[in-house]
């Protein structure tokens, strides 16, 4: 294994490991292709499945009949939600999140009625795809279409078509009467709303509206399952949490979580999108009646369809600043789609809305609404970048309508240690005042921006992250290495990063340490790959491992050298104990063979102080104003990222989240006909950008360590997708003297405003 | 995948003859990239698929003082690597350069993209600019049929039971001509027309004059379409910005779009006439350079 030679920030100086860049593990793997994802899985005896998905956003199922299907030769078996066990409305806390289970059988198999096109109705099992695809379309199925409900604000009309009989409003904690397509709505608020208004010098209120917009992983999701004889089941599939997946299918067959396995295959790419399950539990009955391993693979249409997307959303902002430029209140009104099933990130978005700044006085209204749309899952710092969307195209026009300097604007009203968000909690120490000061002073902003039709904006964003439960075990061999084994699968670089805190607390190599992701019956509880946690949580758990390890090598050195425990101590690599004695990592490793039981190190960890994230970009785009259409510059975004482990993958992280965000800025949206089918359900018409869409994303790490853990780690995976569209609003703005405040910004959209521009001016 | 019968015959008459006895249940295979995908998504669930690629003449492009002969078959970068094409024939180069990425347009033929008929073509407009004709063959012999004609509807064309496209004759080009097709798309690569605008003109000796021109459009209409009156209106006329005017106004009134997820039709109306400006000027400069000037 090599190493990227690169110098190490400021912060990382004082570690041998952290802040180096070496080569990933799973690296030739990836690049030679010879790892294996999920569809890549083989068994003996293996069927193919394929599914019945709804043609209609929203329908009553008269009646099924799959009996043409299972006569056609090749078929082994049709599986419908006849199928699976009944479940209540029983709610299963899935570690970042919580689910009602009959929410997630219905949306697995539908049950009486369809809730969106694409909602899974049945499926088949055959010797191959083509017979499986053949045989879904014997199945005969009667419809009663309903209208579609396709819009939050349509959604919330009182005589709206209603998407559940049995949905009442949770109206600020009191179960409304009469049912609804509002799930619910809760309220943030602190100090005095009214006084703050009132002493506000300028006030500006606007309405904002966010597109439906998907994860856009490259590889569809995917199950394989084998249900044996004895009643236990395997699945091996595409996962950012094989607990919670092994959670999710036992509660949903109403098998004991014992009885599955989950075993991870490589991800192509999930953010957020794969934590919730779609395939297991069908491949897993498909399997049971047949008595053969299934493989259920989606298509892209299947994923863009019937996977969770991030909401659409109208969010109402109302700002207020006295002339000093000191925010005086701030109200915001939030309403998100939920999709199918109620679970929008809303309470994320409202949490989020004013994060990034003192406000005194404040009042935040959420709302979580279903409308036929796919069930909506987690992206990327889910919530957030909506709102922050609305709130950071605010700020900037009250920088624009009071002369203020956007930099210093944000500099005093900044949240530090000791701020109250609006929803509650106090920050610890945090970096928000950093990573504005550093673009402040970073060169793209330090040159001025020339040239017609140019605009430069910024916008910050901030993100929570999570802690939770991990597990790591370490096993020293006698060659001097350790195997590390995990249960977090890894979808940006984890097995690097949390090797090298393992590395860095032994004082070995990080090549020294052989990192393995293994499956749920062979690694204590590890919650999902999410939160940006992984790094820091799961790194916590390797570093308690490596800590047992240390322990466990001063106890054999000590019985070694026939003296007291407390006299020898671990540091820098080696062992050393009194009389001059010592004994590298090495060296204590080759003899720990010879001189007693095996050394295994055990951690487990639920760290309680993820440190929260602050992120703060600049952009400089060109709009061809003939067409609407926006050409990203320049860009650069600013982070704080506590400590970087392993610095390529957290600029890796922030280039990522930045590029998602400019996707979602410009052009990506579910994009629906009348009757509430999506019509750019590829790649071709859902238009994520390219690398010919992109200038580089430079990145600027900015290391305020975390107090709350070993290595100052902080989540850096989700916060950067969180300022790019309302840094691009801003910049827009400044190119166009237009304001932007519906996504995404797409060429049709903005030349609408352009040529509406032209003609009062004209006019 | 729907089951099909593979034919790949060697002579155009032998194509005619399975194209018969399959009475419009056979499709025809060129390059694949359109047709392997409609197959999959059970668009088309043909009896017999006819790939056409051992046909010689199919897989021909033939560049002489006359024009050029282009077989149906022959593939995008076969024309954009041809020199000749790229100086002589502008617009068909700038056309077969965007098609798809590298993989798309190593496979997939102009002859295809015409026969597809999709609104949305990027190679048609170029064909309608350089005043192409289309040749079909079919059991009652060989007939020509204008470019601009060939496309009825989207996914609609002119050929008969029987019948297949077999070239394209593309006119030689005056001295003193250039032209150009391009396209919007949202994004830089790997995506379709929004609107598609190509042109050809003609310019006398001084460089200053239109002597002719010709103007089409893509993704605006049920077809590719060829703006007639867009292209005479500029005939005799000075090189000048009202002129040009004149012709995007013209090319707009024949534009039909509709609200889709690739563009609104005031989206569409507009670009149609910025694409047309854009595509003049640039078969302008072209014109010059080809003239020296």
């Amino acid at each position: 294994m090599a190493t990227i030679e690169h110098e190490k920030t400021a912060e990382t100086q004082k570690y041998k490991v952290i802040g180096t860049r070496p080569i990933r593990h799973d690296g030739v793997d990836k690049v030679t292709g010879r790892a294996l994802y999920g569809a890549d899985k083989r068994l003996t005896g293996m069927l193919a499945g394929a599914m019945l998905r709804s043609p209609h956003a929203h329908a009553n199922i008269k009646s099924l009949d799959t009996s043409l299907a299972e006569k056609l030769p090749g078929v082994h078996a049709v599986v419908t939600s006849a199928d699976l066990p009944d479940c209540t409305d029983k709610v299963a806390n899935l570690g970042e999140g919580s689910v009602n289970l009959k929410h997630l059988s219905n949306n697995v198999l539908a049950g009486e009625k369809v809730l969106y096109r694409g909602h899974a109705i049945a499926a088949v099992a055959a010797d191959d795809i083509h017979i499986a695809q053949e045989a879904v379309k014997l199945i005969k199925i009667e419809y009663e279409v309903l209208p579609p409900v396709l819009h939050v604000l349509d959604a919330m009309q009182e005589n709206a078509p209603l998407l559940h009989d049995d949905l009442k409003t949770d109206e600020l904690g009191e179960i409304a009467d009469q049912p609804s397509n509002v799930a619910k709505h809760f309220r943030f608020e602190q100090g005095d709303l009214e006084a703050g208004f009132a002493a506000a010098d300028v006030v500006v209120e606007h309405e904002f509206k966010t597109a439906t917009v998907h994860q856009g992983y490259i590889e569809p999701h995917n199950a394989t399952a084998l249900w044996n004889a004895d009643g236990h089941i395997t699945v091996w599939m595409s996962t950012q949490g094989t607990f919670t997946a092994r959670q999710q299918t036992a509660e949903l067959l109403h098998v004991p979580v014992s009885h599955v396995k989950v075993v991870p295959m490589e991800i192509g790419g999930g953010f957020g999108g794969k934590i919730s399950v779609y395939l297991p539990p069908v491949a897993a009955v498909l399997s049971k009646k047949s008595g053969r391993p299934v493989q259920l693979v989606m298509s892209r249409t299947d994923v863009f369809e019937a996977t969770g997307p991030t909401p659409g959303s109208v969010i109402r902002i109302k700002l207020g600043v006295d002339k000093e430029g000191n925010i005086t209140a701030g109200e915001a009104w939030l309403a998100y789609e939920a999709g199918a099933y109620p679970g929008s990130p809303v309470g994320a978005g409202a949490m989020c809305v004013f994060s990034c700044y003192d406000i005194p006085n404040a009042k935040v209204d959420g709302f979580d609404v279903v409308v036929n749309k796919p069930r909506t899952n987690a992206y990327r710092a889910p919530g957030a970048t909506n709102a922050a969307f609305a709130m950071e195209t605010v700020v900037d026009e009250i920088c624009e309508k009071l002369q203020l300097d956007p930099v210093e604007f944000r500099l005093k009203n900044a949240a530090v240690e000791g701020t109250r968000r609006v929803d509650g909690p106090v920050y610890p120490r945090i970096g928000m005042v950093e990573t504005i000061e550093a673009i402040r002073d970073c060169e793209h902003f330090q040159t001025p921006l020339e040239g017609k039709h140019r605009g430069r904006g910024m916008a910050t964003g901030f993100w929570f992250n999570i802690g939770l439960k991990s597990t790591a075990q370490a096993t020293v061999n006698p060659d001097g290495t350790v195997g590390l084994v995990e249960g977090s699968t890894d979808i940006g670089g984890t097995r690097a990063s949390i090797a090298m805190q393992l590395a860095e607390t032994l004082g070995i190599a990080a090549e020294d340490v052989v990192p393995t992701v293994v499956d749920t019956d062979s690694i204590g509880y590890t919650d999902v790959t999410g939160g940006s946690r992984v790094t820091f949580a799961t790194g916590w758990a390797a570093y308690l491992a490596a800590i047992d390890i240390q322990d466990q090598m001063v106890e054999r050195a000590a019985k070694i050298w026939d003296c007291d425990a407390t006299k020898v101590h671990y540091e820098d690599g080696a062992i050393h104990g009194p009389d001059g004695n010592k004994l590298t990592f090495k060296e204590m490793a080759a003899k720990a063979q010879t001189t007693g039981e095996p050394i295994i190190g055990r951690g487990s960890a639920d760290p309680q102080q993820p440190g929260g994230a602050f992120g703060t970009h600049l952009v400089d785009v060109e709009v061809d104003v003939d067409t609407g259409k926006v050409t990203v510059l320049r860009y650069t975004a600013a982070q704080d990222v506590g400590t970087a482990i392993h610095p390529a993958y957290v600029e890796g992280q922030i280039q990522g989240g930045a590029v998602q965000g400019i996707g979602w800025g410009l052009n990506e949206e579910y994009y629906y006909d009348d009757e509430g089918t999506m019509r750019n359900s590829t790649y071709l018409d859902y238009r994520m950008p390219t690398t010919y869409d992109l200038p580089m994303i430079d990145t600027i790490l900015v290391e305020v360590p975390n107090p709350g853990h070993p290595y100052g780690v902080r989540g850096v995976g989700e916060v950067p997708i969180v300022p790019p569209p309302a840094a691009l609003a801003n910049a827009i703005y400044q190119a166009t003297g237009i304001r932007m405040r519906e996504l995404p910004m797409s060429p049709p959209k903005l030349l609408h405003e352009i040529l509406g521009k032209a003609k009062t001016n004209g006019a | 995948m729907h089951d099909f019968e593979y034919e790949a015959p060697s002579t155009v008459a032998e194509a005619i003859g399975i194209l018969e006895k399959h009475n419009g249940s056979a499709r025809l295979l060129a390059g694949g990239t359109d047709l392997i995908d409609q197959i999959r998504m059970g668009r088309f669930t043909p009896e017999v698929v006819i790939d056409v690629k051992k046909i010689a003449e199919l897989m021909q492009m033939e560049v002489t003082a006359d024009g050029v002969q282009l077989g149906a078959a022959v593939p995008c970068y076969q024309i954009y690597g041809s020199e000749q094409i790229c100086r002589e024939y502008s617009a068909l180069a700038d056309a077969t350069k965007i098609i798809g990425g590298a993989q798309i347009q190593s496979r997939a033929s102009v002859g295809g993209n015409l026969c597809n008929s999709g609104p949305a073509a990027d190679s048609t407009p170029a064909l309608i600019a350089l005043g192409t004709t289309a040749v079909i063959a079919g059991p009652a012999g060989t007939r020509e049929v204008p470019v601009e004609e060939f496309c009825t509807g989207p996914g609609q064309n002119v050929l008969q039971r029987g019948e297949l496209l077999t070239a394209l004759k593309i006119p030689a080009q005056p001295a003193a001509s250039g032209s150009h097709y391009l396209r919007f798309i949202p994004r830089n690569e790997m995506d379709i027309a929004a609107v598609g605008a190509g042109a050809q003109v003609v310019l006398d000796s001084s460089g200053e004059n239109f002597v002719s021109a010709r103007i089409s459009l893509g993704a605006v209409g049920p077809t590719p379409l060829f703006a007639q009156e867009a292209g005479d209106l500029l005939a005799g006329r000075p090189v000048s910005d009202e002129v040009i005017e004149e012709a995007m106004e013209a090319a707009r009134k024949i534009a039909s779009p509709i609200d889709d997820m690739r563009g609104t039709i005031e989206f569409r109306l507009h670009v149609t006439g910025v694409l047309t400006r854009r595509a003049l000027e640039t078969s302008i400069a072209r014109a010059r350079q080809n003239l020296g000037k």
